[in-house]
């Protein structure tokens, strides 16, 4: 297991950030991503590997209106 | 055109001095007269300007007494010392404030467009107008020559698409002094309904179009009509970047510079505001659930995608400056170039329409069940024409659909209108009506909470259901989101000074998805912070939307991202570098603070204010409806589990929608508690004293409301 903004979520082999973001339909384009703290940039979202027990971090900045 | 000059007043108009002119602009008409008034140092220390000043002047012109459609009533139109400005975008917004139909109370609309900068070029930091004339007049600013006219022209068209063309042909001299011009109007239905809305002029030379903005909430242009103000037009030849007259320009061009650069290199990999405008929140509105369809009840339909940005790009006339104020880069203002009506007095005619924002895509369209995008095209010029805010209209309509659906109206009800959801032709045809004063859309439009009133008494409707589905708080209608899984969000909503809208607070990221405010404290503080912050940007005259809709490239390594603080920190230094002053981010809250609360205290005053004037209805909060619930069950059932330790197998879903809500409406009541204690007020709501001397605020009238409801 991971931890999601949090929460608990299903760890698998080779989850990057990428598919991560997939499986959760996180489709906002404005989004802070870290991995145990460490502020993964946007260019990186495809190979950064997920660990299992990682605590991740997908901040949605503020929108609407 | 006939005319008829009713009065004239000839001023010497003054140059701006640090971003104000130091007069305010003040009209009668009633009885014609037309004054100057000065702008003291108290006034500008104390209330900034925008909003601010909006609400210093109308507190002077009302008593507790005074009703939206009293003579004693005004409309303030008041840029704020920032805008204006060229080089940093998002810098031509007017705010404007008024006793709303709908609630009430006060209520404040911010616009694009270019009126407030050429009101302020013209030698006047606010418009203040009141009374209410016996014929229909139209006001005139003439920012170069000095004058300010109330004329009759009697010829003129009512609905704003023509109403504007007709004028801006009058006043200007040639095709090029077009772009002097810019003009208020409301339009055919806001003579009819509480929910008119004001629409500000602008000239593209560019598309040789007049575009129009809206200051739409609040029904500020049912108050403009009630005046019978058919317009009002300020025309200024000249505009340059510096009229300003800044502390330090230089500060000014260098930091819009940054904020140009940004966009340029961010804009495409962020939220394309460039190519796709607020259209592009309605695929993640839908994606998140958060897209409201059948008047709120759910947050995402399988047809979502056909509103999506894709579609409107397609329609968009693209490749020609889109900024509603010269200098804005992000030029978010989409426009559809070739629209043919299909319906309605201007059937068949091919017309040139700003197209919809995002609030009027999920109002007019999802939220009523009606995924198709000509029609809503169809639906925003109307609306925009005829005067009608837009978010009041979609929400009001849902609300309507649901009561068809549900038998408390039928087709004798509604004069043969078939208000299914879905039924894109009744609701045009609800709008005709509304331009047209006749049957139900005279009924419709007196918004949510007076047709609530109206179906109990003339219908015998269930008002606890009326309530529940009403998606009305404080008598504004909804804004466009779907609060249910945030509660922060349905604080925003709720605790919102004017009304249920967004541009207090927009939090459902913070809340649902990203989990960090998972305190009473923590959300507290967000429903403190981003409010305060927020109306600063109405204070001074700055759009939100280069706030966070474009953020920095290094934003993501700041502590507090959500804030976009090196963005804060521009407007601090637009700010300084504007006025001379030296104010820090802690100093930008404060000023807000200060009017914030004086807002507040102008509800007391109004007889709003407290507590049971912050109460949402349950749809906001949760599921109303068995199918409702149902639709969503696992997500419900596991809340029940996880937060009450409530087993729900074998229970019925009545059960359970019952148990949910009253730990809902406890948590409301919770965050309420919470955000009252961090802001300084009250229990029920009322400022203390102590923090209006805290914050300097503490006015003897301010005092004087305060007291009365305290003891």
């Amino acid at each position: 297991m991971i931890k999601v903004n949090g929460r608990q979520f299903p760890w698998e082999e080779n989850l990057t950030i990428k598919k991560l973001l997939e499986k959760k339909n996180y489709t906002f384009p404005n989004l802070v991503v870290k991995i145990n703290e460490k502020v993964i940039d946007p260019e990186n979202f495809e190979v950064a590997v997920i660990a299992d027990g990682d605590d991740v971090k997908v901040i949605h900045l503020i929108t609407g209106g | 055109m006939i005319r008829k000059v009713l009065t004239e007043f000839s001023y010497v108009p003054a140059k701006l001095d640090r971003g104000y002119v130091n007069k305010t602009l003040y009209i009668n008409v009633s009885d014609y007269k037309i004054s100057e008034k000065p702008v003291t140092e108290m006034v500008k220390e104390k209330f900034i300007g925008g909003r601010g000043f909006g609400l210093w002047y109308l507190w002077n012109a009302v008593t507790p007494e005074t009703k939206w459609d009293d003579s004693e009533n005004e409309i303030i139109v008041s840029p704020g010392p920032v805008g204006g400005i060229t080089q940093y975008p998002g810098a031509g917004k007017s705010l404007v404030v008024s006793l709303s139909p709908t609630t009430g109370t006060v209520v404040d609309s911010n616009v694009g467009g270019h009126f407030g900068p050429l009101l302020k070029f013209s030698g006047w930091d606010a418009l203040e107008v009141q009374g209410k004339s016996e014929q229909d007049v139209v006001i005139f600013i003439d920012g170069n020559a000095g004058l300010v006219r109330i004329e009759s022209l009697p010829e003129l068209a009512n609905d704003s698409h023509l109403l504007v063309e007709q004028l801006t042909d009058y006043y200007a001299c040639n095709e090029e002094d077009k772009r002097s011009i810019s003009i208020i109007s409301a339009g055919s239905a806001a003579d009819h309904t509480l929910i008119g809305m004001l629409n500000f002029s602008f000239y593209d030379s560019r598309r040789k179009a007049i575009r129009l903005k809206q200051a739409g909430r609040g029904g500020i242009g049912s108050v403009l009509r009630n005046k019978h103000i058919k317009a009002i037009v300020v025309k200024f030849a000249g505009v340059k970047g510096n009229l300003n007259n800044p502390a330090d320009f230089n500060k000014i061009a260098k930091t819009g510079i940054k904020l140009h650069k940004e966009i340029k290199n961010g804009d495409d990999k962020q939220c394309q505001m460039r190519v796709r405008g607020t259209t592009y929140l309605v695929k993640i509105m839908n994606d998140y659930d958060l897209l409201p369809t059948y008047n709120f009840k759910y947050g995402s339909h399988s047809d979502g995608e056909k509103i999506t940005a894709p579609h409107w790009v397609e329609r968009f006339d693209l490749g020609k400056a889109d900024g509603c104020w010269y200098g804005c880069t992000l030029s978010c203002c989409k426009v559809v170039g070739d629209f043919v009506l299909k319906t309605g007095p201007y059937q068949g005619q091919r017309v040139i329409m700003d197209a919809p924002e995002y609030e009027t895509i999920a109002g007019v369209g999802s939220n009523c069940g009606i995924f198709d995008i000509d029609y809503i095209m169809e639906c925003n010029f109307y609306c925009d024409t005829y005067g009608v805010d837009t978010i009041s209209f979609g929400t009001l309509t849902a609300f309507l659909m649901e009561c068809y659906e549900n038998g408390i109206l039928d087709q004798e009800k509604t004069g043969g209108l078939e208000l299914k959801f879905g039924n894109g032709v009744a609701v045009l045809e609800l709008l005709h009506q509304m331009s047209r004063g006749e049957g139900f859309g005279k009924i419709a439009g007196l918004g949510i909470r007076k047709c609530k009133e109206y179906f109990v008494k003339e219908y015998h409707a269930d008002i606890d259901f009326l309530n529940d589905i009403g998606m009305e708080a404080k008598g504004m209608e909804y804004a466009e989101y779907v609060s249910k899984e945030s509660l922060v969000q349905q604080g925003g909503f709720g605790l919102a000074n004017k009304g249920p809208q967004h541009d207090e607070a927009w939090l459902i990221f913070m809340d649902m998805v990203n989990n960090q405010l998972p305190t009473f404290e923590d959300k507290a503080e967000a429903l403190h912070y981003f409010p305060m912050f927020r109306t600063w940007l109405g204070l001074v005259g700055l759009c939100k939307l280069p706030w966070n809709d474009i953020v920095p490239e290094d934003n993501n390594r700041t502590a507090e991202p959500n804030k976009i603080p090196e963005h804060v920190q521009n407007y601090v230094d637009l700010f300084n570098a504007m006025t001379g002053r030296n104010i820090d981010i802690d100093e930008m809250l404060r000023q807000s603070e200060r009017v914030y609360n004086f807002q507040r205290v102008f509800n007391l005053k109004m007889g709003f204010g407290t507590r049971e004037h912050d109460s949402i209805p349950y749809r906001s909060v949760g599921p109303v409806t068995v199918e409702e619930y149902q639709s969503r069950q696992d997500r419900y059932d596991n809340q029940l589990v996880e937060l009450l330790a409530y087993n729900p197998e074998g229970k019925s879903t009545a059960d359970k929608l019952q148990v949910l809500r009253n730990y809902r409406e406890g948590q409301y009541q919770k965050l309420i508690d919470a955000v009252y204690q961090r802001r300084g007020w009250t229990e029920q709501g009322i400022p203390k004293i102590e923090t209006l001397q805290a914050l300097g605020i503490d006015l003897p009238e301010v005092i004087a409301v305060v007291k009365k409801h305290l003891a």
